[in-house]
């Protein structure tokens, strides 16, 4: 007999990008058996037709429509989709885990001010924010979880020991500076994703009002003003925060600041100054691992904090299996080991 | 050995019993490159490094 519990899992959605690593994460999982994943576009084709890692999993894409009967359900599907299918969802699985915008927040107003609404409110009441670094009590009984999304991960992760120890005070700017790999737009194309455009480029997109800052407002409870960069990379997101004061703290209060709020958490990582051959987080050496580094800085009247992690993972992917090892109360690093490749090209 | 407090994290970093005046110890937690630059008592400095822009 296992000494480890099965649970059966099936992944929504999973010919995109974040599909495909939920599915990479769960074949390398003791304790999960993927038993269905899902495409409308794909139907009847191998996974490893689009995801060429995954070539030995034995398993085709099969109807949304016809849903198995799982622990846990996945959902990797563009945003409003969730929404629209969530008591399908709920019917198929005991815990739904949803990788899109569609549960994140906790109001429909706030749907109503970022996105274009939500059809199914009633549900809202009973999703739980899965960033565990923020929200890790409340996922042990929950039956519908609602991931960060990959921006707001990164500049909450960074900003989350600040606003604990009450460095961030709402008279004081913070302002975003993010830069994003082309994953980030998932597998839809078009002109601008083109190799010819997109390579290369440092190009400024939703330059104020990014959607993601409304969990920072929810979750933090603060206001920042965010700018996104798509630029020459495939994975990655890195945020570069800048919080004026009026006097910041130093270098070394600000060490035991972030110690003090991540020094138990199996994530997260300090890389701040100090020696080597980066000194700051660089998120091309993160790329495939479930880590966010973070560091930091001060100027005579700002703090700045630095982050980074890969998209598809602690931002989104690896997110949903560490908020799914809490909730099926097993240790919250199975199956999320991976610690990266070095040296390694543009990721 | 002997524990010090890392001068840039304050994190413990702890000396060989035969660090030497002149060595350079590393901090595990900040990665800060600390010289010896005492031994009764212990006394550390950042020990200077390349800056990003290596010298350009």
């Amino acid at each position: 007999m296992s000494a480890t519990p099965t649970f059966t899992a099936g992944v929504v959605g999973a010919s995109g990008y974040t599909g495909g690593e939920v599915l990479r994460l769960l074949e390398g999982h003791p304790a999960f058996e993927v038993v269905q994943a899902t495409s409308r576009e794909y139907l009847n084709k191998s996974i490893g037709h689009l995801h060429p890692n995954l070539r030995a999993l034995p398993l085709r894409f099969s109807s949304p429509d016809e849903l198995e009967s799982v622990d846990v359900l996945f959902t990797a599907t563009p945003h409003g989709v969730s929404m629209a299918n969530i008591e399908s969802y709920l019917e198929a699985a005991q815990l739904v885990i949803d990788l899109s915008a569609d549960f994140r927040l906790s109001e429909v107003a706030l749907y109503d001010t970022w996105y274009d609404g939500h059809v199914a409110p009633e549900y809202l009441s009973q999703a739980t924010y899965g960033l565990p670094e923020i929200n890790r009590e409340a996922l042990t009984d929950a039956s519908v979880i609602g991931c960060g999304g990959c921006n707001a991960t990164v500049t909450m992760l960074g900003l989350y020991p600040l606003a604990l120890s009450g460095w961030l005070d709402e008279a004081d700017p913070i302002v975003v500076d993010l830069k994003v790999g082309s994953s980030e737009g998932g597998t839809a194309s078009g002109a601008a994703a083109s190799h010819a455009e997109r390579s290369g480029i440092v190009r400024p997109y939703a330059p104020t009002k990014h959607r993601h800052e409304a969990e920072l407002e929810v979750y933090l409870d603060i206001e920042v003003s965010l700018t996104g960069h798509a630029v020459d990379m495939t994975r990655g997101a890195a945020a570069t925060c800048h919080v004026f004061v009026d006097e910041p703290p130093s270098i070394k209060e600000l060490w035991g600041i972030y110690r003090e709020a991540y020094e138990d958490e199996p994530f997260m990582r300090l890389v701040s100054g100090g020696g080597g051959i980066y000194r700051f987080p660089e998120a091309k050496v993160l790329a495939g691992t479930n880590y966010c580094d973070v560091g930091f800085a001060t100027d005579d009247d700002r703090i700045v904090v630095f982050s980074a992690l890969d998209n598809l993972m602690k931002g989104s992917a690896g997110q949903a299996v560490h908020a799914a090892n809490i909730a099926l109360g097993m240790p919250e690093t199975t199956g999320l080991e991976f610690t990266g490749l070095h040296p390694v090209g543009a990721p | 050995m002997t524990d010090e407090a890392c001068i840039v994290c304050d994190a413990t970093v702890a000396l060989p019993a035969d660090v030497e005046l002149g060595e350079i110890v590393d901090c595990l937690t900040c990665g800060s490159e600390l010289e010896v630059t005492g031994i009764d008592p212990y006394a550390l400095e950042e020990a200077p490094e390349l800056e990003e822009d290596w010298g350009e």
